[in-house]
């Protein structure tokens, strides 16, 4: 499985682990609910650990752990839903998060340029044949008119 | 008025590359109807009961004569032969290919215009006073600010996927033309204490299925707090507005179902956290007003005598300048409408070769810049009162001079079922109906100001629910039924119209209007408007005269 993360496509080293299923070795990403019920046994996994946001959490509850994460998923269940655009800046610019922030789901790639410039670094695409659109749709626009993250 | 640099132009042709890419991956099949419905709506795109219609922003609804003319051109090559100015300033091409739709967008980038974020859940063109910085009631001219906020709504990477449509309206004179109380954030330009203009934010106000009246959340901000207390706003929003129901998204319900002290706290505490280091320089808002310096006015344009003159001799004119001209904060000049609602047209539709004209009319009279208005109507601000005769003879010429400005024939009406596919019922050939039975101008006259407003389903495009008389179209089981609402307004004492009772029958509504104004005329005081005798006797006497067979 493929990824884009920082313009480049690269090979995606993350397990997303569902929420019955049992934490393997390596470096993995857990639902905001399992990452708070488990936190006291997660922080004692010898891989990396990731957290994966619907956009109805609320990203603040992170606070407290975001030097502990390496990896934040924005799960899009819809592109329409622009929850996640606000949840990325709360991670850069409120929470200070630098580690990879990804969006992952049902998002087009027609809206990567916005999602890069909110702060998302990574692309985990739908298709694989999307992976060069969004490292194209990534330079839609030279210009800006408004302060975000990027 | 606002000239494109280098970046706004940069803008608006990589906007037009983009949509262009996405027009072709949708006629290939690549991209899903649901998709491509997204991305064309933030460019103006709907798909309608006979094709594509293309919705333009005019920005706070200034447009040069250059752009008119690019309109002309666009209405001749692509449409049939015209186009559609809105309720918020904007223009509507009924007509276009959705194949030709990013060529369009492409002429309209060369004169400085865009649709982008025109329609979809995203903010959409801010509105303004059609007379600002003409007007004599202004605090403060609301052009600058418009287009600060303009250019910060624009493919905002945070807001573009919001949970309803989002509108910004920004008024600096006493009297509130803008509807400032109807719009999700309105602005209204005040002076503090010290005499400092700043706005006033009102949020949550809006029309369609639930009107409301939109609350004071801060009474005064300081000017260059302006864009971290809209992103403010707009975070909030997004973060917490509904996503479940289409109906309940609007900020409006946000508000109301969080409560005013709760919402207003959330936004001030986002507000504290962002507001240092952001804040609009003073050399940016120089900048922007530098952009709106009042044209070079003839300071002896008063001087002149033939205006009276022909005021005298000829009643016609006296009439036409009695309702379609208002006074000018420059003694010896005037702003002039060119109403759209001629009987015989659809409120708000203009022939390419109007348009034409209008732009050699506004060179050699109003300094090339023509406005829209949110009644549908055109205006020329700046127009010296000596060029008055010969304007008003070629605006007749045109059919754009019917004396009917703010006037029971000056209908605002949308496009209704003869264009919309949302819409219960028409409206378009109601409208010519009402008209022609007001086919007396000196009835229309003795009636006086009235704002009729007709829309063809509850998304109230035509604003019915703040007509002083608002008809709305309504779906029963597959007929077209009309309900009628009186005493609504969009002034500064803003009202929602009350239903006068159960819906009339297609047959019935030119007859119910006429038997309302029956009623106005019969028992009003004297000089008593009709919005003011609706308030003094409430909406029985009308109900009664009106059901008065059934
Ligand atoms: S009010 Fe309804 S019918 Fe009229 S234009 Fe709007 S959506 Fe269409």
């Amino acid at each position: 499985m493929q990824i884009i993360k920082d313009k480049h496509i690269v090979d995606d080293t993350w397990q997303h682990i569902a929420d019955d299923a049992t934490i393997p070795a390596g470096d993995v990403s857990v639902s905001l609910a399992r990452w708070q019920q488990e936190k006291h046994l997660l922080i004692h996994h010898k891989g990396k650990l990731g957290v994966r946001l619907h956009p109805a959490d609320a990203v603040t509850e992170l606070a407290g752990d975001i030097s502990r994460l390496e990896l934040i998923e924005l799960d899009f269940p819809d592109f329409a839903d622009g929850r996640s655009f606000s949840q990325a800046w709360l991670l850069r610019e409120r929470l200070g998060y630098g580690a990879e922030l990804r969006a992952t789901g049902q998002y087009m790639p027609d809206q990567a340029f916005y999602l890069a410039r909110v702060g998302v670094n990574a692309f985990n695409p739908e298709k694989f044949k999307d992976l060069p659109v969004i490292l194209a749709k990534l330079n839609d626009f030279t210009v800006n008119y408004q302060r975000s993250v990027n | 008025m606002y000239q494109y640099n280098e970046i706004d132009q940069t803008l608006v042709d990589e906007r037009v590359a983009q949509f262009r890419w996405q027009t072709e991956q949708f006629l290939k099949g690549e991209l899903s109807e649901d998709r491509f419905r997204a991305l064309r709506l933030r460019n103006g795109i709907y798909i309608q009961i006979h094709a594509p219609m293309l919705r333009v922003a005019i920005p706070y609804g200034l447009l040069s004569s250059k752009q008119i003319r690019k309109l002309a051109h666009i209405a001749r090559t692509y449409d049939k032969n015209y186009c559609h100015f809105t309720t918020r300033q904007n223009v509507q091409f009924n007509w276009p290919k959705i194949e030709q739709t990013p060529d369009i967008l492409a002429e309209l980038a060369t004169v400085q215009m865009h649709a982008i974020q025109t329609s979809g859940n995203c903010m959409r063109n801010t509105t303004s006073d059609h007379l600002a910085g003409v007007c004599v009631d202004e605090i403060e001219d609301p052009r600058p600010y418009c287009e600060v906020i303009r250019q910060w709504t624009t493919l905002h990477p945070e807001f573009d996927y919001l949970p309803r449509k989002f509108k910004i309206a920004v008024s600096g004179a006493v009297h509130d033309r803008a509807a400032t109380q109807f719009h999700d954030v309105g602005l209204h330009l005040v002076k503090n204490d010290a005499g400092v203009v700043g706005f006033k934010v009102l949020v949550g106000g809006g029309l369609g299925r639930t009107p409301i009246i939109g609350r004071v959340i801060r009474p005064y901000l300081e000017q260059r707090h302006l864009l971290s207390y809209l992103e403010a706003i707009l975070r909030i929003y997004n973060l917490f507005g509904r996503r479940d129901n289409k109906y309940k998204a609007r900020i409006k319900i946000l508000l109301k179902e969080t409560g005013i002290e709760k919402f207003t706290a959330m936004v001030e505490q986002e507000w504290q956290l962002i507001k240092d280091g952001r804040e609009l320089s003073a050399d940016t808002v120089t900048a922007m007003k530098a952009h709106f310096i009042p044209p070079a006015y003839l300071p002896n344009a008063v001087g002149d005598k033939s205006f009276a003159l022909y005021l005298a001799s000829d009643s016609a004119f006296a009439t036409w300048v009695k309702y379609n001209t208002v006074a000018h904060k420059v003694t010896g000049y005037k702003a002039v409408f060119l109403s759209l609602k001629a009987p015989d047209v659809p409120p708000g539709d203009v022939t390419d070769i109007q348009l034409d004209a209008i732009a050699d009319l506004a060179d050699r009279y109003s300094f090339s810049e023509v406005r829209t208005t949110h009644r549908q109507n055109l205006i020329f601000a700046d127009v010296n009162q000596t060029d008055l005769y010969a304007l008003w003879q070629q605006l007749d010429a045109l059919k754009l001079a019917t004396p009917n400005i703010g006037t029971a024939t000056d209908i605002i009406c949308c496009p209704g079922l003869d264009f919309c596919s949302l819409a219960n019922a028409s409206s378009i050939d109601v409208t010519k109906e009402i008209n022609d039975a007001l086919d007396d101008m000196d009835y229309v006259h003795d009636i006086g100001e009235l704002k009729i407003n007709f829309s063809g389903c509850m998304n109230g495009c035509a604003h019915q629910s703040v007509g002083h008389i608002g008809i709305l179209g309504v779906d029963k089981k597959g007929t077209q039924w009309y309900q009628i609402t009186l005493g609504g307004s969009s002034d500064n004492e803003a009202a929602i119209g009350e239903r006068l009772g159960p819906a009339v029958a297609k047959s019935e509504v030119t007859q119910t209007i006429v038997t309302i104004l029956d009623v106005y005329v019969q028992q009003r005081l004297e000089e008593e408007s009709f919005l003011d005798m609706v308030k003094r006797v409430g909406i029985s006497p009308f109900q009664e005269q009106v059901y008065a067979n059934h």
